[in-house]
Formats: structure tokens, C-alpha cells, sequence
């Protein structure tokens, strides 16, 4: 049996000697608990519980909250480099992390009010699940617009937001959700809350029976929610979209759809090694599309972890992080991201044959193909590409 | 030239307000003009005075009120 490697590279019997980095740990528990329940979580649509309290159970869940607030202080790329190993065993358990992650990198990055703070403070001891609910009936998709407002009185705030999508709404400890700031603001003057129990109220509105991602059960919702006005984020979300929450939600998406790409590698390269021993010294016919494919996969991980390494490099100079080329740079890393790996899947289907095709067996890809066809939906390629195309009317490409 | 600016914010700025109604140091944004909108303000500033925004110049607190639209207008074309 394999042991865990050791962060020294040494080979040691699993109980021996825990992982310690971040990415190790996340990559353990994908290993040991994500990649079993896969196949049921899909088939069934069900919550990942078992993943999320193993993530809970070693306070990875504030993986990337610094230190001196409580948290492992992990960067970006460990985070990353720990959701391709999740995206590699369970996609449905990595979208769930990562859009967790997503909402705790504003906490920490935006929410410097006490309020604001002592939740973060909170989410440490008690490995909260965080939630998004940023999209909103009446607006088409457009989630830097809001039709509903909070509306504040006597230090204390109120909202309701029809909301389309929730992604793990109903097993969420709390939800952030953006709003117009007040009943007077137009629909792109924005702010995000954060909404918890016990002034929280959700409503489902229909089921969540989609072609993948299944375990992220993400319904729509009628959500209400009042509370301490210090729930408001002070940063407008403008600004908190531009420097944090798409470039961190580009750069974990991408992470975790490279796990998807990289099982599927992981069957192409068994299956045509399996064809080799077969018959020794012949080259598979298959070997030629497993080396093309190899290419297109390393372009991939490259892009991914040099996406991670450029938000940790302009992360806290406001200016660098709010510039037109970083905008256009994670926006293309996420339209890149989302085409290969649909690609990759492809190619590995059609390097495996019949036995990816197929819904059992070791090969299979169906869970990864319908998996991997969602990345270009969820915020639709188009619509960047769009925002895209209107930036590059001004970039100057320095 | 705030005649100027004003005209191109209220052909391109989409804004919730009628743009003689609010003063130089309004915030636009928070007057409804979209990041969308901003870029079609910008194209229209730089074809209306000539000049082309320098990178730097490029971000929003550029094109947050008429005062600093202005500002951002004269350090383009004293330059």
C-alpha cells in the first residue's frame, strides 16, 4: 500500500506522520474521503458532508486567513495547488471549497470593521461554511447589478433577494450577499452583506438536478435576512469584485476544473499504458493524442499556477490589483481555463474509447465531461469575453 | 471644459441623475454610471479634448466625479 509522502519527500506508512502543508492536508482528505464518496455524491446530488467536516475537523476551512487572525495563513497557490487535488477526486466537493474560500478571502480582505472582525474570528473557531448569493432574478446574469436594497434603520440592517441560485444554501452557516446600497441607489451601487442566522431566513424555491457539479446543491432561494448594521461591508463591492472576488474566484475555479483534467489525464495515461504493456514495443495508436493531450494539460497547470502567483503579486497594492491588464488577465484566465477543460476531457474520452464512454468501469468520464461542461457557464464565457472586449477598447497593454 | 465633460456624461455615463443636477464632486459611480458606462465616458473624453488617457490614468477613482475627470483632462493635455 502507498504511503503519504512527506512534505521531506519520504515515503512513511499513512498514521505514521501526518502532511503538513495546506495543499498535503486538503490533498490527503481528497484522497481518503472526497474521492470515495464521489460517485454517490454525483449520482444522488447529495452534500459532500463527509468532505467538508474533514476539512472542518483540521481548520482548513480558514486555510487562508493569516495567522495573527486566527487562521494557517496559507497563500492562494497552496490553496490552489490543495483544489486540484480536491477537483482531481470530487469537482462537486472542490466548487463547494473553493466558493467557500472565495467568500472567506473578502472577510479577510474587506471586513476590517469589529463586526466584521470578531465573525472572522468566530468562522476560525467554529469552521463556518460561507455562502454566495450574488446572482438575482431581474437582473440576467448580471451580478454587478442588484434589483433588491438593505435598507438601514437605528444601527440595524434588512434585506430580501430573490435569489436564482444558492449554491450549498441550505448547509451554509452564513451567505454574503450583494445588494443595492439603499431603496435610492441605481442597480450598480452596490454593497455586500453578510447575512447569518438568527437573522436569516431561507426559502427554497425548486430543486437543484443539473448535469454536474450535483453536489453543490444549488437552488434558488427566497432569502431575508436583518441583523447589526456592522454586517455591511465597508468597501463598496465594486471594488471588493475587482481586487478580490473575481480574481480569487477565477484563480479556484480554474484550480479545481484543472483537477477535473488532470483525473481525466490520470485514466488516458493508465489506459494507454495499459495498451503498451500489452504488446511491448508497439506504440499504442492512442499514445500520440495522450502526448498531444500531455501538452495541452501542462499549458493548463502552468496558466493556473502562474494566474496564483500574479494575484500574490499585486494582492495588496490596491492600484496594481484594480489595473485594466490584471482585470483582463484573470478574466481571460478563467475563459482559458474554462475551454481546456472541456478539451482535455474530450481528448482523454476519446484516448480511453468505449471504456470512458461508458458509466461504470474504471475509465469512466462521464461524471468528468458533465463536470467540466458547467466551467464555461457559471458566470457564461460571453459575458466576460464582453467585458473583455470593452476593456481592450482602452487597455494600453502595458 | 466642465461644459464639455457634462455633455459626454450625459450622452455615455448613463447615469440615474440628471447631470446638471449633481455638483463636480458627486459620485459618479454611486450616481448609477456602470464600469461599462465609464468606458464608453472615457472613449468620448478622449475623442472630445484629443487626448489619450495614459495607463496609469486608467482606473476608477479617474472617473469617479467631474472634478476629477477634470483633473485627469488637464494633466493629459498639459503634458
Amino acid at each position: 500500500m502507498r504511503g503519504i509522502i512527506t512534505e521531506r519527500g519520504t515515503d512513511v506508512a499513512p498514521g505514521v506522520a501526518a502532511p503538513t502543508s495546506v495543499a498535503q492536508r486538503m490533498a490527503a482528505i481528497a484522497e481518503a474521503v472526497a474521492g470515495p464518496a464521489a460517485d454517490e455524491v454525483d449520482a444522488l446530488g447529495r452534500f459532500p458532508s463527509e468532505t467538508i467536516g474533514a476539512l472542518q475537523s483540521e481548520g482548513l476551512l480558514t486555510a487562508m486567513v493569516p495567522e495573527d487572525l486566527g487562521g494557517l495563513g496559507a497563500t492562494i497557490s497552496e490553496l490552489s495547488e490543495g483544489l486540484v487535488a480536491l477537483g482531481r477526486h470530487c469537482a462537486s466537493s472542490a466548487m463547494v471549497v473553493a466558493m467557500h474560500h472565495i467568500q472567506v478571502a473578502c472577510l479577510v480582505r474587506h471586513g476590517r470593521n469589529d463586526h466584521l472582525r470578531a465573525y472572522l474570528s468566530e468562522t476560525v473557531d467554529h469552521q463556518y461554511l460561507l455562502a454566495s448569493a450574488t446572482t438575482e432574478v431581474g437582473t440576467g446574469g448580471d451580478v454587478r447589478s442588484s434589483v433588491c436594497a438593505v435598507d438601514v434603520a437605528g444601527g440595524r440592517f434588512h434585506v430580501t433577494k430573490q435569489a436564482p441560485v444558492i449554491s450549498y444554501g441550505s448547509f451554509a452557516d452564513a451567505v454574503l450577499v450583494t445588494s443595492r446600497r439603499s431603496a435610492d441607489s441605481p442597480e450598480s451601487d452596490q454593497v455586500l452583506v453578510l447575512c447569518r442566522p438568527p437573522g436569516l431566513r431561507l426559502e427554497q424555491v425548486g430543486e437543484w438536478n443539473a448535469l454536474g457539479f450535483r453536489g453543490t446543491c444549488s437552488p434558488g432561494f427566497v432569502l431575508e435576512a436583518s441583523g447589526d448594521a456592522g454586517a455591511i461591508f465597508d468597501d463598496p463591492y465594486s471594488e471588493i469584485s475587482t481586487r478580490t472576488m473575481l480574481p480569487v474566484a477565477h484563480i479556484l475555479w480554474s484550480s479545481l476544473w484543472l483537477g477535473i483534467a488532470t483525473a481525466a489525464m490520470d485514466r488516458a495515461r493508465r489506459f494507454v499504458q495499459a495498451e503498451a504493456r500489452k504488446r511491448p514495443g508497439t506504440t499504442p495508436a492512442a499514445a500520440m493524442r495522450l502526448a498531444d493531450t500531455a501538452a495541452l494539460h501542462q499549458q493548463f497547470a502552468d496558466l493556473v499556477r502562474s494566474s496564483a502567483l500574479r494575484f500574490e503579486e499585486v494582492a495588496e497594492d490596491p492600484e496594481r490589483a484594480s489595473s485594466l491588464g490584471f482585470a483582463i488577465a484573470m478574466n481571460s484566465l478563467k475563459v482559458s481555463s474554462s475551454t481546456l477543460v472541456v478539451d482535455v476531457v474530450r481528448q482523454c474520452m476519446v484516448i480511453c474509447g468505449l471504456a470512458a464512454y461508458r458509466l461504470d468501469g474504471t475509465f469512466s468520464l462521464g461524471r468528468h465531461l458533465r463536470d467540466s461542461m458547467g466551467a464555461s457557464l457559471m458566470v457564461n464565457n460571453d459575458r466576460i469575453m464582453a467585458n473583455n472586449a470593452q476593456l481592450l477598447l482602452v487597455h494600453r497593454g502595458e | 471644459m466642465d461644459e464639455t465633460i457634462r455633455t459626454v456624461l450625459a450622452e455615455h455615463g448613463k447615469l440615474a441623475v440628471d447631470v446638471n443636477a449633481i455638483d463636480e464632486h458627486t459620485d459618479l459611480f454611486a450616481s448609477g454610471m456602470t464600469s461599462h458606462a465609464s468606458v464608453n465616458v472615457m472613449l468620448a473624453l478622449e475623442d472630445a479634448f484629443d487626448i489619450e488617457f495614459a495607463e496609469s490614468m486608467l482606473k476608477k477613482s479617474t472617473f469617479e466625479s467631474i472634478a476629477s475627470i477634470r483633473a485627469g483632462v488637464l494633466e493629459m493635455t498639459s503634458s
